[in-house]
């Protein structure tokens, strides 16, 4: 398969993972939908590696996985505190800054 | 026109301002430290500047020919390069005459409020205003160019509002002054324009300037120049359309009707037109059309006195009508200025008398003006009685009194003016003359003749400054001769009544005086002439119609509906209804109807674009609804809409 | 597309032949689009970390496919295996049972948030098939070594910067999510004679009873026996009990206070039978008797 398929597959992975984002309530699947478009993208960083014939595209995958690990990490206590504090995990909850 | 400059005696004229002004200034700057002695003062002030106008006027007629113009140039007032604005006095034939009017009239009226106005405690303001007025109205007679001329009108005009409206807390003095000064001001712009049109015509303002000018310059010039000052004349002079106001303005103290509204600043019209003459002498039109102003307020001014009860009211229709008589002079040209300044002259001094007749009546009968309330004073009276009568006898033109020479001379001048004009326009006059022989009688018989109305029905006052009494303390007066210092000003100016004519109109005594300043009438007519003799045989009908309808009659105590006429001529001839429906309204619907688009309009323009703000934000507001979901998704939007553009500009 | 020049391994591809790699494609593709889209849309939390999972593991297969082994297997052991169980750590930690309700809360947000992505999706692939996407490159003889050779070549020769600034970021974020996990004791630790003395005015003195000892399905939903023969709710563990009440089991159901053991494994099962829609009949199972509660101190 061409990278080209590749590609316009990380895009469609990369905006459902988008949608995730912004219908989903609860914290977690939020940020699970975020992992899902990191994940789109090294999908198409792999396929341009290919395209090129270099093996760039990977190490900044790699990178990229490296980087949503700790992404992971920090948030994920962030939301453990956040629960900590008021019991809810909702993203809704957070509305103070409304007219 | 010639003038030589001010030389001898003459180079003091500035004198004859100086001493009012200085009397002013003392009187109204000093305020109540001068009360005391401030009419004193205020009637030393108007002494002296008739003694010099004396010593002037004697010092003028020892000189001959172009000397008779002294021009005595006081000050540059504003020398810019191009405009040219100077204050300067012109004495000749002309001015001096008015000088001496209003100095010598204007003296003798003074002294009389010296003791008119003792009772009253703002008597010291009284003669500052007065000193005011004196000082203006000689500034408008002697000053020898158009602007210091329009100085003293409105100076005029600002005393007139000052001293009509002198009890200020009497609402219908105050509205009198207030329509007085906006009438007035209505005649102010056509001087105004006039003065304008000067100057860009000729480039200047002096009399002699614009007289030469005048001459070489087209008649269309001179036409609108006429028209527009005949407007300024109206105004001052009270003539049609601009009458409205003279009657109301008898709300003033009787002296001021006397000097003011009947002598002094209602002739100054008149004197802007003589003075003017060189212009209208060019333009035929604007003579007609003073002749026809000066006509029709003639009989407009006898048929409002016929119907009026207030005796200071039917003397100033009287007075309108007078004045439209010299109008009527001054519109026939050369034949005509110097029987209208005589008719002037002699008006000045018998109208005084009867105002000032009027309000020793006025002091009697403690305030009463309403002349069913009067009668049988001829004997509580006397002094008044003569005076006033003699007065009476010059206006309604008997001879051998005032009136008769100066409105035979009048009439005859209409008269020879030939044509279908001329023969209408004497008819006018011959008319008005029968007209004010009778309001003259009526007004006779209501007040000295008949029985003594007051003694059953008592009088309510209100003419001065006590309020009126009320209907149930109706008030039993003691009617007294006045003091000497009124009686004897009366008696001096029944002299002036009396003899006044016969002075200046026989020999053509005040033509020949005159002549270098408004040229000789063309036809040289004796004393008896056949307009005059029909004049006077209707003057003695109207004498007997009012005898036959107030002597034989007994005068009803309260006025009676009368006819159509009557009714009318009460109302004005409905000239402020006139004024009011034309001008006032339609300025109201105006008003209104700029402060409802300027409200709704421009400030709901205003208020609509900030409302509109303030809901746009509101709704806008609405956007921000705190949920990091909605800001994330209007972060997606965001992106899209820059890939899409980005692509646009791309692909 | 047809046109790939096999080389052995490293960039250019894998070694399947051309059939078999359209195939792959299309089945992984289909797969991780519906697992992606089933994560969006369950309900359950583990649910969607599991659909995650899924994903993750179709694009490792990709990534192999595309000729990066080890990235492939970098997928499966630290993303899949390593940051995808931190999810579920935290899902449990935070509440496997809250179940989001599905209802909209904001106006017109599922409406502009697909019109969105639609859009996006729209726009990123006509942008992309616009641009010359070549197919696959061949590699140069020079550079011919395998796939981890030569990604350590590039890592730590190009990429070592951003290499040392990643490990640092790591430490960082490990340093990050202890301060952040941390909790301030808002009170003193406890003595042992504060522990005893607390323990003993609230009449609990002794631990929790563990879950219940008879086991029919999973003991672990069954409430332990106290000494005299009570059962007591408080060893089921909170999330079995809201389980329990999801699927329409109350506790007191499964309460075996005055029953003896057939009735209450007759109970069980007809409990059971009756959520499966059928019946059956009762089996009786021995199981060690009860003793009549050993006492704790």
């Amino acid at each position: 398969m061409s990278p080209a398929h590749y590609v316009f597959l990380a895009v469609i992975l990369f905006v459902i993972g988008a949608v995730g984002v912004l219908v989903r309530r609860n914290a977690i699947l939020v940020f699970m939908s975020i992992e899902l478009m990191l994940n789109a993208c090294n999908l198409a960083f792999v396929a341009f590696a290919r395209m090129h014939g270099n093996l760039d595209g990977q190490v900044v995958a790699f990178f990229v996985m490296v980087v949503a690990a700790a992404e992971v990490v920090v948030g994920l206590a962030i939301l453990m505190a956040i629960y900590r504090a008021r019991k809810s995990a909702s993203v809704d909850d957070a509305n103070l800054l409304k007219y | 026109m010639t003038t030589l400059a001010a030389t001898g005696v003459f180079r003091y004229s500035w004198l004859l301002l100086a001493f009012p002004v200085f009397g002013a200034a003392v009187l109204l700057l000093g305020g109540r430290r001068t009360n005391k002695w401030g009419h004193v003062l205020g009637v030393l002030m108007s002494l002296a500047s008739l003694v010099y106008g004396l010593i002037a006027f004697f010092a003028l007629l020892g000189q001959s020919g172009a000397a008779r113009s002294q021009d005595l140039h006081m000050y540059s007032w504003i020398p810019v390069n191009g405009f040219q604005a100077n204050i300067g006095l012109l004495i000749d034939p002309l001015s001096i005459s008015f000088v001496l009017l209003i100095t010598g009239v204007g003296s003798l009226i003074l002294i009389y409020a010296v003791a008119y106005m003792a009772h009253d405690t703002d008597r010291r303001r009284f003669f500052g205003y007065l000193n005011l007025f004196i000082a203006s109205m000689l500034l408008l007679v002697l000053s020898d160019n158009y602007l210091g001329l329009y100085v003293g009108w409105e100076g005029v005009g600002l005393a007139s509002y000052l001293l009509i409206g002198f009890w200020q807390f009497k609402q219908s003095a105050a509205v009198a002054a207030k329509k007085a000064f906006v009438v007035n001001r209505v005649g102010d712009a056509g001087l105004t324009l006039a003065i304008m049109l000067m100057f860009a015509e000729f480039g200047t303002f002096n009399f002699t300037g614009v007289f030469d000018s005048a001459k070489s310059g087209g008649s269309g010039v001179a036409t609108a120049l006429g028209l527009l000052l005949l407007l300024g004349a109206c105004g001052k002079s009270a003539q049609v359309p601009l009458q409205s106001w003279l009657l109301d303005a008898m709300e003033g103290p009787t002296p001021v009707s006397a000097l003011i509204h009947a002598a002094t600043m209602v002739t100054a019209g008149v004197y802007l037109i003589v003075r003017s003459n060189p212009i209208f002498n060019d333009a035929p039109t604007a003579q007609l059309a003073v002749t026809v102003v000066g006509a029709v307020t003639l009989l407009f001014g006898a048929i409002i006195g016929c119907a009026k009860d207030d005796i200071k009211k039917a003397l100033a229709g009287s007075t309108m009508s007078q004045i439209g008589y010299m109008t009527l002079a001054a519109g026939l040209g050369p034949a005509g200025y110097v029987f209208a300044i005589a008719h002037l002259l002699a008006h000045g001094f018998f109208k005084a008398g009867l105002f000032l007749g009027a309000g020793s009546v006025l002091h009697g009968m403690d305030d009463e003006v309403n002349m069913r309330r009067y009668g049988g004073l001829r004997k509580l009276l006397p002094i008044t009685f003569v005076t006033f009568g003699l007065g009476y006898l010059a206006i309604i033109g008997i001879p051998p009194f005032s009136g008769f020479f100066t409105k035979d001379s009048i009439i005859d001048a209409a008269w020879e003016k030939g044509g279908t004009s001329g023969w209408i326009l004497a008819a006018c006059a011959i008319i008005g003359a029968g007209i004010t022989a009778f309001y003259m009688s009526r007004v006779m018989l209501m007040t000295y003749f008949g029985p003594k109305r007051w003694e059953e029905n008592g009088v309510i006052g209100g003419a001065g400054a006590h309020p009126p009494f009320t209907e149930a303390e109706r008030h039993i007066p003691h009617p007294h001769e006045s003091p000497l210092l009124m009686t004897v000003p009366m008696i001096l100016l029944a002299v002036g009544s009396v003899a006044a004519g016969w002075f200046l109109i026989v020999n053509y005594r005040f033509a020949d005086f005159l002549a270098p300043v408004v040229g000789l009438p063309p036809d040289q007519h004796g004393i008896w002439t056949w307009p005059g003799i029909i004049a006077l045989i209707l003057a003695v009908f109207g004498v007997g119609i009012a005898w036959a309808m107030y002597g034989r009659v007994p005068v009803l105590a309260t006025a009676p509906r009368g006819s159509v006429l009557t009714r009318a001529a009460r109302a004005d001839l409905y000239g402020d209804a006139f004024n009011e429906s034309v001008l006032m309204r339609p300025g109201q619907w105006l008003t209104r109807l700029s402060v409802y688009f300027d409200s709704r309009g421009v400030d709901g323009l205003v208020n609509g674009l900030a409302a509109t703000i303030g809901g746009t934000s509101g709704r806008m507001r609405k956007l921000q609804t705190g949920f990091v979901r909605s800001y994330a998704l209007s972060m997606l939007i965001g992106a899209v809409l820059l890939l899409a553009g980005l692509l646009v500009v791309r692909l | 597309m047809h046109s790939l020049i096999l080389a052995n391994g490293g960039a250019g591809g894998t070694n399947l032949d051309p059939l078999f790699d359209e195939a792959f494609f299309w089945i992984l593709a289909v797969l991780a689009v519906s697992a992606a889209l089933a994560m969006i849309l369950v309900r359950q939390a583990v649910h969607c970390a599991l659909m995650l999972a899924v994903v993750m593991l179709c694009l490792a297969v990709m990534y192999a496919m595309q000729g990066a082994p080890f990235l492939a297997f970098v997928q499966v052991i630290v993303y899949t295996g390593a940051v995808l169980m931190l999810f579920l750590f935290v899902v449990m930690l935070i509440g496997v049972s809250s179940a989001e309700s599905l209802k909209e809360t904001i106006r017109g947000q599922r409406l502009w948030a697909s019109l969105a992505g639609i859009g996006l999706a729209v726009l990123l692939v006509v942008g992309i098939g616009h641009a010359a996407i070549g197919s696959a490159a061949p590699t140069t003889s020079a550079n011919n070594t395998d796939n981890l050779t030569g990604l350590a070549q590039l890592i730590f020769t190009t990429y070592v910067f951003p290499f040392e600034v990643t490990s640092a970021l790591l430490i960082t974020a490990a340093l990050g999510a202890m301060v952040l996990a941390h909790r301030e004791r808002s009170a003193p630790k406890p003595t042992q004679r504060e522990v005893a003395r607390r323990k003993i005015e609230s009449g609990q003195v002794q631990p929790e009873p563990p879950p219940g000892v008879y086991a029919l399905h999973n003991a672990v939903d069954l409430p332990a026996m106290l000494p005299d023969g009570s059962t007591t709710d408080r060893s089921v563990s909170t999330a079995i009990e809201q389980r329990d009440v999801q699927l329409g089991r109350h506790p007191q159901d499964t309460e075996a206070l005055d029953l003896s053991v057939e009735e209450r494994i007759d109970a069980e099962l007809q409990l059971e039978a009756a959520r499966l829609g059928r019946v059956t009949t009762s089996e009786p199972e021995p199981g060690p008797q009860t003793d009549e509660g050993t006492d704790h101190e």
